[in-house]
C-alpha cells in the first residue's frame, strides 16, 4: 500500500503546499487503495473517479499558477451518502433513493468543493441513517476493517471503515444518537459530533430534524478538528443554523493542555452492560489524564437514565414526518399494488412497503403512534420535556468541570447479525452514551483509549453547548498522551493491513 | 323544507374560514417567485419540491402581512409563536405534511364589523388568523371524456406549493337568524375590503386569492348547545357563499325534520347546481399528528415592530365610508349605490380634481353608469375623475347645462378630447348673446298670454312652460337661469 | 398512558394506514409485539416530568429566523421533473387521487 495514503489529512496538506506531492497523486492512491480493497470493506455506495480527479486536477493547476487555496486544498475527502450532492448519486442507503440525482447542491458540498477537497465517493450507511451497525443498508455490507466479522458500527458505517481501511484521510458523516462517535470508536478513528447548528443541515438528508448533525471525521483530532473548521459556520437555508464563529479547533488541539482541566466522569455512564474490556480502557485512560496532570471528578447527570426512553419517542416521532416524502410521487422509487386499485393512495402505500427496510418502518410506525391524537402529550410532550432536564443536568455538570467523559459505546465493534431476532430496546441500548448529547444539543467527540480483545475502543467528551473548541483543547493533549503511552491505536490495524 | 321555514324553526350558526393568499415576491418557506408565470413547475426551488435534504427559511414579508393583517382585524399579536406540521399524506403537497401553525397562531382574539346591505351592522369574532402554506394544483385527466385513453390519473404542479397563506378562522357566529347567509357573504366581502386596503393581498375570488371554507349547524332555539355542523369547502364567490349557506340551512333542516341526524362531514359546493355534496366523512382518519416544526426556530415578534406597522395600517373600508359619507353628506343609501357600484375612489379622486361631491356622486352614478351599462364596460374606463370634474366646472361657471353636458360627455367618451375641447368644437357653450334670448323671451311671453297670468298670480312653477319655447327658439343653448331671470323681470316689470 | 399496554396489530394496520406503508399480516403481528416491547419502556418518560417543566423543542434556542423577500436560485421545470416517476406537460403524473371531483 502506497505510503501516502497512511498520512494524516493535515500532513498531506502540508506535502501539498511544500510541493512534495501533488492532489492528483494523492488522490489516485487513494482511489487505487479504494479499488483494491473495496471487495473487503464495502465502505463506498458510490466511488466517484472522475469527480475526485478531476478536481485534484484543478486544485494542482491553481497551486502552481500560485493562487491562494484553502489549507486542506486537494486533500481527498468520502461524503456519507446522506450528503446531497448535485449530479451525483445520493441514495440514504435506501432503496427507496436507489436512482436518484439530485438537481441541488448541500451547503456541506458546497463548502468541500468550494475549498477544493477531492471527492472521492459517498459511504454506505444504515438507510436514512438509522441503524447502529451500516447492516440496515439496501446497497450490502460494509465490514470493519479491524476484523472483517465485524460491523464497522453506524449509521456513518462506511465514513468510519474508509478511514480505518485507509481508503479516504478525511470523511463526513452525519450525527442523530450517535453515528458518527459509535463508528469511530468500533473502528479506532476520531469522530465529532458538534453542537446542534454548528454545521448547515441544508442538503443533507433529513432523519430526526431536532438531533441531526453532521459530523467530520479523521484518524485523529488534528484532522477532525480542520475538517470541522471547514464546515461549520452559518448558512441563511438552513433556519437552525449557529450565528457563531467557528475558528481555532486545531490550534487548540495542538496547543492544548490537559494540566488542571477537569474532567468530569458521568456516573451513570459507566456501570451495568458494558464490556470489561470498554471500562479497563476507559479507566486506564483516565489514570494517563491524571498523570498528565487533570482531574477526574465524578458527577452525577440523573437524568441521562431517561435519556434513551425520550430519544425513542422524539426521534421516531420526527423521523415518520420526515419520511413521509418518500411517497413515489415526484421522485424515487414507485411501486404499485400487486392487485386491487391504482390509486395515489394504494400506489404510495405500496412504494413505502418495498422501499423502506423494516427499521425505518418500525420508527415510522413507532413514530406515528406517538404523535397521535390522545398520546402526544404522554409520549412526545413528556420526551421534549425530559430534554429540559438532561439539559439541566449538563449545565450543572458543567458548572463543575470543563469536559464530561464516557466510554462511547458499552461494547467493542459487535458481530454480523448479533442484533437480529433480539429485543429491540436491548439493540437500542448501544446508543445509550452517546444520545443525550444530541438531546441536550451539546457537542460530543470520540477518540481511541486503547484496544481489548484486538478491537478499538472509543473514549467520548462531552463539551458545553456552543463551546466545541473546549472537545479539542481536551482530545487534543489527551490523544497526545494516550499515543505516547500506549501508540497510536490505528498503527496496530496499519501493521496488519500492510502486512496483507 | 325551504330556507324561509328552516330558519323559522331553528337557529343556524354559521363560523367561517377564509384563506387569503399573499402578494408576497417569494413563498412562505423559500426563494422561489410567487406567481403563476412561466408554464408549470416553474417557480420552484428544492423546498418547494420537497426534496430530500431540503430546508424551510421564513419570509419576514410573510410574517409582516399576517402582523398587519392580525392588527386590523384587532387580534393580539403572540408575544411568541410557532409553526407546527399537520402530517397527511396527498400528491400535491411535496413534504407530505403542511408547516402551518396549530395552538400557537400570530393573532387571536379579534373581531370584524360588518356592514349588510341595509346598513345593518353586524360584529364577527375572530378567534385566529395564522400562517400557513398553499399546496400545488391538480388536474384530473382520463377517464371516460379524458385526453389520455383508458387512463385515469392527475398532474400536479407545484408552482402553488409554498405559496404563503394567512387562515382566517372565525368563532361560531350565532344571533344572525335569517341573515345568516347574507352575514357570511357580508362577513368575507369585507375581509377582501381589508386586504385589498392594506395591500397584502390582490385579494381576487376569481383567482382563488381568497377561498371560503363555510361551516353551518342548526340548533332548536338560541338557548340549545350547538348541533352537528357540515364544512362546506372552497366556496369561491360572495354570491355561492350565500347561496352555499342557505342550501346548508335547508337541506340540515330537511334532515333534521325526517328525524334523522346531520353527520359531521365536508361537503363540496356546485356553482352549477347550487347544491352541496357530501365529501369526506370526519374520522380518525384526520389524525394530522400536529407538533412543532424542528426545522423552523420561534417567532417572536418585537413589541416595536409591531407598533411600527399598526402606524402604517391605512384607515379600513368600514372608517373610510363612514368617514366620506360624512365629509361628503351622502345619505346611507347614497353611499351604499357608490360603494356597490365600485365608485368610492373615484368619487374621491374627483373631488380631489375640484368637483362638488353631489356633482361628482350624480355624473358617476348616473349619466356614466348609464352609458358604460350601454357599452358593458366599467365607468372608469369611459372617462377619467379630471374630466367630470371639468364637466362639472363648466356646468358651475353657466358655459354648459345639464343638457348639454351630456352631450359634450358622449364626446369626451367618444375620444374627441377634454370637455371643454368638445364643447368648443361641437358648439355647444350656452350662447351668451343676450338679444337673441331677449327676443327668445319676448316671443314666449306674447304667445302664451294665459301661462303668463299664472305666473303673475305667483305660480311660479308655470315659468317652466316659457322655457321649452326659448329653448327650442335658442337650439337649447339658452342659460335656463338667465332666461328665468329675464322671464319674471318681464312680467313682474 | 403510564401503564404498558398492549399493541394489538389491529391498532399497528391503522397507524400503518395513517403513514401509508402496506403491511401483510405477519409484518403487523411483528411489529406489535415491538411497539409493545418498545413503549412499555419508553412510557416511562411520563413519570419523571411535571407541569413545572418546559418543553425543549429545539435544542439551541434561537428565535426570529427570517428571510428576506428576495427570489433566490430556483430549479428549472427540467430539473424538477428530471427524477419524476412519470411526467407528462412540464407536469408530474400521479396516479388517480381518490376524492377528487
Amino acid at each position: 500500500m502506497s505510503e501516502l495514503i497512511r498520512r494524516s489529512a493535515l500532513e498531506l496538506a502540508a506535502g501539498l503546499k511544500s510541493g512534495e506531492f501533488s492532489s492528483v497523486e494523492v488522490t489516485q492512491a487513494h482511489l487505487d487503495r479504494i479499488h483494491a480493497s473495496e471487495d473487503d470493506f464495502g465502505s463506498f455506495i458510490t466511488i466517484t473517479d472522475d469527480l475526485a480527479l478531476e478536481t485534484a486536477q484543478a486544485v494542482d493547476a491553481k497551486r502552481s499558477s500560485g493562487e491562494e487555496l484553502h489549507p486542506l486544498a486537494g486533500v481527498p475527502v468520502a461524503l456519507k451518502d446522506l450528503v446531497v450532492t448535485e449530479g451525483v448519486r445520493t441514495t440514504a442507503g435506501s432503496k427507496m433513493l436507489e436512482n436518484w440525482v439530485p438537481p441541488y447542491e448541500s451547503t456541506v458540498h458546497t463548502k468541500v468543493k468550494a475549498a477544493g477537497l477531492p471527492v472521492l465517493g459517498k459511504t454506505n450507511l444504515d438507510e436514512f441513517a438509522m441503524g447502529s451497525t451500516t447492516e440496515h443498508s439496501a446497497f450490502g455490507t460494509t465490514r470493519n476493517p479491524w476484523n472483517l466479522d465485524r460491523v464497522p458500527g453506524g449509521s456513518s458505517g462506511g465514513a468510519a471503515a474508509a478511514l480505518a481501511g485507509f481508503q479516504a484521510p478525511l470523511s463526513v458523516g452525519t450525527d442523530t444518537g450517535g453515528s458518527v462517535r459509535q463508528p469511530a470508536a468500533f473502528t479506532g478513528t476520531v469522530g465529532v459530533k458538534p453542537t446542534y447548528g454548528s454545521i448547515s443541515r441544508f442538503g443533507i438528508i433529513a432523519m430526526a430534524s431536532s438531533l441531526d448533525q453532521v459530523g467530520p471525521m479523521g484518524r485523529d483530532v488534528a484532522d477532525a478538528a480542520a475538517l470541522h473548521e471547514l464546515l461549520a459556520g452559518h448558512d441563511p437555508l438552513d433556519s437552525t443554523s449557529l450565528p457563531d464563529e467557528v475558528s481555532g479547533f486545531v490550534e487548540a488541539a495542538r496547543r492544548g493542555d490537559l494540566k488542571g482541566k477537569k474532567l468530569g466522569v458521568i456516573r451513570q455512564l459507566r456501570g451495568e452492560g458494558y464490556q470489561d474490556g470498554v471500562i479497563d480502557s476507559f479507566t486506564a485512560a483516565l489514570d494517563i489524564a491524571a498523570a498528565a496532570g487533570a482531574e477526574i471528578i465524578e458527577v452525577d447527570c440523573p437524568s441521562i437514565s431517561y435519556a434513551l426512553d425520550a430519544y425513542y419517542l422524539i426521534m421516531p416521532s420526527e423521523v415518520s414526518s420526515n419520511l413521509a416524502r418518500y411517497d413515489g410521487m415526484r421522485y424515487g422509487l414507485r411501486v404499485e399494488p400487486d392487485a386491487g386499485p391504482v390509486t395515489a393512495e394504494t400506489v404510495m402505500a405500496a412504494t413505502r412497503a418495498a422501499g423502506f427496510g423494516s427499521e425505518v418502518k418500525r420508527r415510522i410506525i413507532l413514530g406515528t403512534y406517538a404523535l397521535s391524537a390522545g398520546y402526544y402529550d404522554a409520549y412526545y410532550g413528556s420526551a421534549q420535556k425530559v430534554r429540559t432536564l438532561i439539559q439541566r443536568d449538563f449545565a450543572r455538570a458543567f458548572e463543575e468541570v470543563d469536559v464530561l467523559v464516557s466510554p462511547t459505546a458499552p461494547t467493542t465493534a459487535l458481530e454480523f447479525g448479533a442484533e437480529t431476532g433480539s429485543d429491540p430496546m436491548a439493540l437500542y441500548l448501544g446508543d445509550v452514551a452517546t444520545l443525550p448529547a444530541n438531546l441536550a444539543g451539546i457537542p460530543g467527540l470520540s477518540l481511541p483509549s486503547g484496544v481489548a480483545d484486538g478491537l478499538p475502543v472509543g473514549l467520548q467528551i462531552l463539551a458545553p453547548a456552543r463551546r466545541d473548541v473546549a472537545l479539542y483543547e481536551v482530545a487534543g493533549p489527551l490523544e497526545a498522551a494516550l499515543v505516547s503511552a500506549g501508540g497510536r491505536v490505528l498503527d496496530t490495524l496499519a501493521e496488519g493491513l500492510s502486512a496483507k | 323544507m325551504k330556507y324561509e321555514d328552516a330558519i323559522k324553526k331553528y337557529d343556524p350558526v354559521i363560523g367561517i374560514e377564509v384563506h387569503v393568499e399573499l402578494g408576497t415576491v417569494t413563498k412562505m418557506f423559500d426563494a422561489a417567485p410567487n406567481s403563476f408565470g412561466g408554464g408549470p413547475n416553474s417557480n420552484i426551488t428544492p423546498t418547494s419540491l420537497g426534496l430530500p435534504g431540503s430546508l424551510p427559511v421564513v419570509n419576514e414579508k410573510a410574517v409582516e402581512y399576517a402582523i398587519k393583517i392580525g392588527l386590523a382585524l384587532g387580534c393580539d399579536i403572540a408575544e411568541s409563536c410557532r409553526f407546527a406540521r399537520k402530517n397527511y399524506f396527498y400528491p400535491d403537497v411535496p413534504k407530505d405534511f403542511q408547516t402551518s401553525q396549530s395552538d400557537e397562531p400570530i393573532a387571536a382574539n379579534g373581531e370584524v364589523e360588518v356592514e349588510l346591505e341595509d346598513g345593518t351592522m353586524v360584529t364577527i369574532p375572530v378567534e385566529r388568523a395564522h400562517m400557513e402554506e398553499d399546496a400545488g394544483k391538480n388536474t384530473h385527466v382520463g377517464g371516460a371524456t379524458g385526453r389520455i385513453h383508458g387512463a385515469v390519473h392527475s398532474l400536479v404542479d407545484y408552482n402553488r406549493a409554498g405559496v404563503p397563506l394567512v387562515e382566517i378562522v372565525t368563532h361560531p357566529i350565532t344571533g344572525t337568524g335569517e341573515r345568516a347567509a347574507e352575514v357570511a357573504a357580508a362577513y368575507v366581502r369585507t375581509l377582501r375590503d381589508i386586504f385589498r386596503a392594506l395591500g397584502v393581498s390582490e385579494a381576487r375570488m376569481e383567482q382563488g386569492n381568497v377561498r371560503a371554507d363555510v361551516n353551518v349547524s342548526l340548533r332548536e332555539s338560541p338557548e340549545a348547545p350547538l348541533g352537528t355542523r357540515t364544512e362546506t369547502k372552497n366556496v369561491n364567490s360572495f354570491r355561492s357563499i350565500e347561496r352555499a349557506v342557505r342550501y346548508e340551512i335547508a337541506r340540515q333542516a330537511t334532515v333534521l325534520e325526517s328525524g334523522e341526524k346531520v353527520v359531521q362531514e365536508t361537503r363540496h359546493w356546485h356553482e352549477d347546481t347550487g347544491e352541496t355534496t357530501s365529501g369526506r366523512v370526519k374520522s380518525d382518519a384526520d389524525d394530522y399528528r400536529y407538533f412543532p416544526e424542528p426545522d423552523l426556530v420561534p417567532l417572536v415578534p418585537s413589541r416595536d415592530w409591531i407598533e411600527e406597522l399598526r402606524a402604517t395600517l391605512p384607515e379600513l373600508p368600514a372608517q373610510k365610508r363612514r368617514r366620506l359619507a360624512a365629509v361628503w353628506g351622502f345619505s346611507d343609501l347614497e353611499m351604499r349605490d357608490v360603494v356597490n357600484a365600485g365608485l368610492l375612489e373615484t368619487i374621491e379622486d374627483t373631488v380631489d380634481a375640484g368637483a362638488k361631491p353631489s356633482a361628482a356622486r350624480k355624473w358617476w352614478t348616473g349619466e356614466i353608469a348609464r352609458l358604460a351599462k350601454q357599452q358593458e364596460r366599467h365607468p372608469t374606463d369611459l372617462v377619467t375623475p379630471v374630466q367630470v370634474a371639468a364637466l362639472a366646472q363648466l356646468i358651475k361657471d353657466g358655459r354648459l347645462n345639464d343638457k348639454l353636458a351630456k352631450e359634450v360627455l358622449a364626446g369626451v367618451v367618444a375620444g374627441e378630447g377634454e370637455p371643454a375641447e368638445v364643447m368648443t368644437a361641437r358648439g355647444l357653450e350656452i350662447v351668451e348673446d343676450t338679444g337673441a334670448l331677449e327676443a327668445a323671451v319676448a316671443e314666449a311671453i306674447a304667445a302664451n298670454p294665459d301661462v303668463v297670468e299664472k305666473i303673475k298670480g305667483g305660480k311660479m312653477q308655470a315659468v317652466g312652460a316659457l322655457m321649452g319655447p326659448i329653448m327650442k327658439a335658442t337650439r337649447g343653448q339658452a342659460d335656463a337661469g338667465k332666461a328665468r331671470e329675464m322671464i319674471l323681470a318681464k312680467i313682474n316689470g | 398512558m403510564t401503564e404498558s399496554s398492549e399493541i394489538t396489530p389491529e391498532q399497528v394496520q391503522h397507524l400503518a394506514s395513517l403513514s401509508r406503508i402496506a403491511m401483510g399480516e405477519d409484518e403487523l403481528k411483528a411489529l406489535a409485539g415491538d411497539l409493545t416491547t418498545i413503549l412499555g419502556n419508553v412510557a416511562r418518560v411520563n413519570e419523571v416530568v411535571g407541569d413545572d417543566v418546559p418543553a425543549t423543542s429545539h435544542p439551541i434556542p434561537l428565535s426570529n429566523v427570517l428571510r428576506p423577500d428576495v427570489v433566490g436560485q430556483t430549479l428549472t421545470s427540467e430539473q424538477a421533473l428530471a427524477a419524476a416517476p412519470a411526467a407528462q406537460d412540464d407536469k408530474f403524473v400521479v396516479p388517480q387521487i381518490l376524492g377528487e371531483e
